[in-house]
């Protein structure tokens, strides 16, 4: 991997800079049967595309941001600070995806 | 012997200089490189072949063939016909029994001939099976290419830069200075990278060499090894200006010393005023090669003939020589006496690096190379890598002669027949029978066979060099030294301010992480046993120290933690054990409330930075009104622990020190020693205890000054193992040592930890639910053995012949005399005075399980 990322806060950087942690995954909320809880603790979509994806900028700004990128080309397609806040979302689809992979 | 100057001439004739070949001494000019002095000195043979041990002189000159690897300072494969000359340098030939004139191992070209053809190794040496061992010693032996001392040290420094630029710019020819200078002209920054050495010729650009860029990787990297330092460029824009590649033509005898591409003759007579030859003979197939003629003619030499291959094709061309070297050619159907063929077929554009950024790579009939087509946005190719060339004949695929071997692939002694035989036994693609025959797959990585095997293959099937196709293109595009990918040896260390008094005090340090720790003082046990009796001091510095705060800190911390924090009062501490979702334990430590919304959170010493970034993590996605701060660094600890340990903190702050002032598990701050420090009063090791922390600029003052109070009352440091012994009698765990990937804080034995019943959710909650529901599976329990024996670590405990569980630690424990340990078993096991049986060394010990503390189970020294 030598692509680079944009860094909300610092701009374009070396990948080498950042953490990756892995796509969105969409916490369940109130009491998960087991099913829900094993689904959202071990398994990831793992999209050949676009990718929604938390990364850290650990050599940098120790900043957490999202980014969009196709897993197949490497291509950054956007990325943004999280959005916290408000706004309650769906179980399937979160607007606001929120949690770090265990 | 040298000519007169040359008007160009790279050497300095006032300055010589001296190295060593094969221990004897060789002059050499300032600007000459290795290879070039050693021509001058009347060398001939550089090298022999890489299977056959045919001698082989210069071919190309520039760097680009095998002809000349030779080992210098013990570095083999240097190609030294383009390493400069230093003073003091050792070289000495390679792939060689005996010496480069008379290598022993030239046997097999004599009579291995017919014996060792294509495949030989995969079909000959495989049976009979049981003389394999035999076989690879002999292979080992003769495999390969140079000797690496097994013994060797790292002896070059390298380092690493990124770069980012305007434009770059691969090759400081003619063509690329201009696109250089063009670029400049309209306000970019231009930096242009060439192979060879030289003066900046202008101010309007910043010329990198000599360096080479090795590949254009995703994202338009673009790594150049520049001798010592790996750059990595990123350009916005990039021009590639590579040139082109000489092309040897395909003739039997075509190995032969004295057979060169003219670019050499160019060389040795513009650059190092040497004279390549007497009697020399031309064959060439475009303007570029023909005009060596001229060279050839002003460094004295006599052009016997010069042949157009674009006038007309000759039937036949043969090379014959004595002794590997060149004696004579015949071209058609005369033969001409000469010591200097120069031949050469039509230059191929390296179009190597254009086709890793993304070109396509098309072949042309008319001239019969491929050329770089629809190239990337940001890509530029400029002068004879994008097929700017006058014009040229198509050589034949190969010519015919009587005799001597015809080489596709120098580097890799592969012959035209070779690849005959391939394509017979099956293997019709170009993919396959590169990989079958090795052709293009030696260091010269195919610049000088890769057409001419294209060729080749599409003449014996009957079909065009555009339908066989290229093979792929790949970084490293120039050879490369595995240090310089490797870089600086990093071995990042992090000291604690009062490093240097263990230092002193003849401390055996230790890793833990990053950290460098103290073992112990020299004798763990005495330590150990010295906090039971009197008082010890450590250095905890090391430990993670974070300030949560903000009016939202409280919530923040119960969502991260399965304790409550809410509920706690203002100058207490508690202890918390962080879980994921899928309930394993992740760090341990400390909170401790300073006020309503401040807390002062302790980790583990490795487990700093993951902690930090666990936090923020989830505060990304929460978004409450909370801020972390770091303050590993800033702060240094130490824990003061023992009976005597309030008697000394006494003497040294002006705060009630009383049990009912301070009791366990109370956070105060006060001045100690006039420091301003936090007091954590808690009980790692198991004795009364008070952690300070504090500024680190006061580290070493601090820690002079409790020894010194303390002296009366004999206070001594101990170390990590010691603190380990004292932590094991209490059943504390060391996340890490004691935990791993499958362990819940309901089965490693700390319930009380887990609210459950908490009214918010938080981060395992669900894990812990299913593991309360499912029941345990496995427990962490104390053990101790009946004997005095220490187990393994990690070591098996069975039960009627299957393992049941594990040590995680053990050890004797000087205060009770005794060996304890803890160990995850199945649940069953887990109740008090239950027999394990443990191997140790293969014999199957007795020990009996312990649930609670060994040392002062009810916690009354902590409380004291």
């Amino acid at each position: 991997m030598s692509f680079l990322l944009p860094c909300p806060n610092c701009g374009p950087r070396d990948v080498n800079e950042f953490a990756y942690a892995g796509e969105v995954t969409s916490r369940p909320r109130g009491a998960p049967s087991q099913r829900e809880l094993a689904s959202y603790v071990y398994f990831r979509r793992n999209v050949a595309g676009v990718q929604r994806e938390w990364w850290y900028h650990r050599f940098g700004c120790e900043l957490w941001f999202l980014a969009d990128r196709d897993t197949l080309t490497n291509e950054v397609i956007r990325t943004e600070l999280p959005q916290p806040g408000d706004a309650t979302p769906a179980v399937e689809q979160p607007a606001v995806p929120d949690t770090p992979a265990v | 012997m040298r000519l007169p100057p040359q008007p160009n001439e790279r050497i300095d004739r006032s300055a010589e200089l001296t190295f060593s070949f094969e221990g004897k001494a060789v002059s050499a000019f300032a600007g000459d490189t290795i290879g070039s002095a050693l021509y001058a000195g009347g060398r001939r043979i550089f090298s022999r072949s890489f299977k056959y041990h045919r001698p082989r002189g210069l071919l190309c000159c520039s760097g680009g063939c095998a002809n000349c690897l030779m080992e210098v300072d013990g570095v083999p494969n240097v190609r030294v016909c383009v390493e400069p000359a230093r003073a003091g340098a050792q070289v000495r030939a390679q792939n060689v029994r005996g010496s480069l004139e008379r290598d022993l191992l030239s046997v097999v070209d004599k009579i291995g001939g017919p014996f060792t053809p294509v495949g030989f190794y995969y079909r000959t040496m495989i049976r009979p099976r049981r003389l394999w061992p035999y076989y690879e010693r002999f292979l080992r032996s003769v495999a390969g290419l140079g000797r690496l001392d097994k013994h060797a040290r790292r002896t070059n420094r390298y380092d690493v830069e990124h770069r980012h630029v305007d434009v770059l710019v691969v090759g400081g020819g003619y063509a690329g200075v201009e696109a250089a200078r063009r670029h400049a002209r309209a306000g970019r920054r231009v930096v242009v990278v060439d192979e060879r050495g030289g003066d900046n010729p202008g101010s309007d650009f910043e010329l990198v060499a000599p360096a080479r860029a090795i590949g254009i990787y995703e994202g338009g990297l673009v790594p150049v090894d520049a001798g010592g330092i790996l750059y990595r460029f990123r350009a916005d824009h990039i021009v590639l200006a590579t040139g082109t590649i000489e092309q040897p033509l395909l003739f039997p005898g075509n190995d032969l010393v004295g057979v060169v591409l003219p670019e050499a003759v160019r060389r040795l007579v513009e650059d190092w005023a040497l004279k390549p030859g007497e009697r020399a003979v031309v064959i060439a197939a475009d303007d570029r090669g023909l005009d060596t003629t001229d060279v050839l003619e002003r460094a004295g030499a006599v052009v016997v003939a010069a042949i157009d291959l674009r006038d007309a094709q000759p039937t036949r061309i043969e090379a014959k020589g004595r002794r590997g070297r060149l004696r004579s050619v015949v071209v058609g159907d005369r033969e001409f006496a000469c010591d200097l063929l120069v031949a050469s077929g039509t230059p191929q554009p390296a179009y190597s690096l254009l086709a890793q950024a993304g070109a396509r790579v098309e072949y042309d009939r008319r001239r019969g190379i491929f050329l770089p087509t629809e190239l990337p946005a940001n890509v530029e190719a400029v002068g004879s890598v994008a097929g700017e060339l006058g014009s040229a004949a198509i050589p034949a695929a190969s010519f015919d002669g009587h005799k001597g071997r015809c080489f596709v692939c120098l580097c890799e002694d592969v012959t035209e027949k070779d690849v005959k035989r391939a394509i017979a036994e099956g293997f019709d693609s170009i993919e396959l029978a590169k990989r079958y025959t090795t052709v293009t797959m030696g260091p010269c990585q195919g610049r000088l066979c890769h057409l001419a095997s294209i060729r080749l293959f599409a003449r014996e099937q009957e079909t065009g060099p555009d339908s066989i196709g290229t093979t792929t293109a790949r970084p490293p595009w120039a050879p490369v030294s595995l240090g310089l990918l490797a870089g600086r040896g990093h071995e990042p260390a992090k000291r604690t301010s009062i490093h240097h008094r263990h230092e002193e005090a003849g401390a055996t340090m230790m890793w833990t992480g990053a950290w460098r720790r103290p073992h112990s003082y020299g004798d763990p046990a005495a330590e150990a046993r010295h906090v039971h009796e009197a008082v010890g001091l450590i250095d905890v510095s090391t430990l993670g120290k974070l300030l949560v705060q903000g009016p939202e800190a409280a919530p923040f911390l119960e969502m991260l933690y399965p304790n409550r924090f809410g509920d706690m009062k203002t100058g207490r501490i508690r202890y918390g054990v962080l879980e994921t979702d899928a309930g394993r334990i992740m760090d341990d430590g400390t909170i401790g409330r300073l006020s309503d919304d401040q807390y002062y959170v302790t980790t583990t010493s490795t487990g700093a930075d993951t902690v930090i970034e666990w936090f923020e993590w989830w505060n990304a996605v929460w978004g409450m009104d909370v801020e972390i701060v770091n303050l590993t660094g800033a702060l240094a600890a130490v824990n003061i622990a023992g009976p005597r340990a309030r008697e000394l903190l006494a003497r040294v702050t002006d705060i009630d020190v009383s049990n009912e002032s301070i009791a366990y598990l109370d956070a105060k701050e006060a001045l100690v020693a006039g420091v301003p420090s936090l007091l954590l009063r808690i009980g790692f090791v198991g004795e009364l205890g008070y952690e300070l922390h504090f500024p680190s600029p006061y580290g070493e003052y601090l820690w002079d000054t409790l020894l010194e109070r303390g002296a009366d009352l004999d206070i001594r440091p101990f170390g990590l193992e010691p603190q380990r012994i004292l932590r094991l009698e209490k059943m504390h765990i060391l996340v890490g040592q004691d935990t791993d990937s499958e362990s819940n804080v309901l089965e490693a034995g700390m319930p009380w930890i887990a609210k459950l019943d908490k009214e918010n959710d938080f981060v395992g909650k669900w894990a812990l639910e299913h593991v309360r529901e499912r029941g345990f599976r496995e427990q962490l329990v104390g053990f101790e053995m009946d004997n005095g024996v220490v187990p393994a670590e990690g070591g098996q405990i069975v039960a009627d012949g299957s393992a049941v569980g594990r040590v995680t630690s053990a050890r004797l424990s000087p205060q009770l005399g005794r060996v304890i340990g803890m160990a995850w078993v199945r649940s069953d096991l887990a109740s008090e005075d239950g027999e394990l049986r443990l191997k140790v060394n293969g014999n199957l010990e007795t020990a009996r399980v312990r649930l609670k503390p060994f040392f002062d189970p009810d916690g009354e020294r902590l409380r004291s």
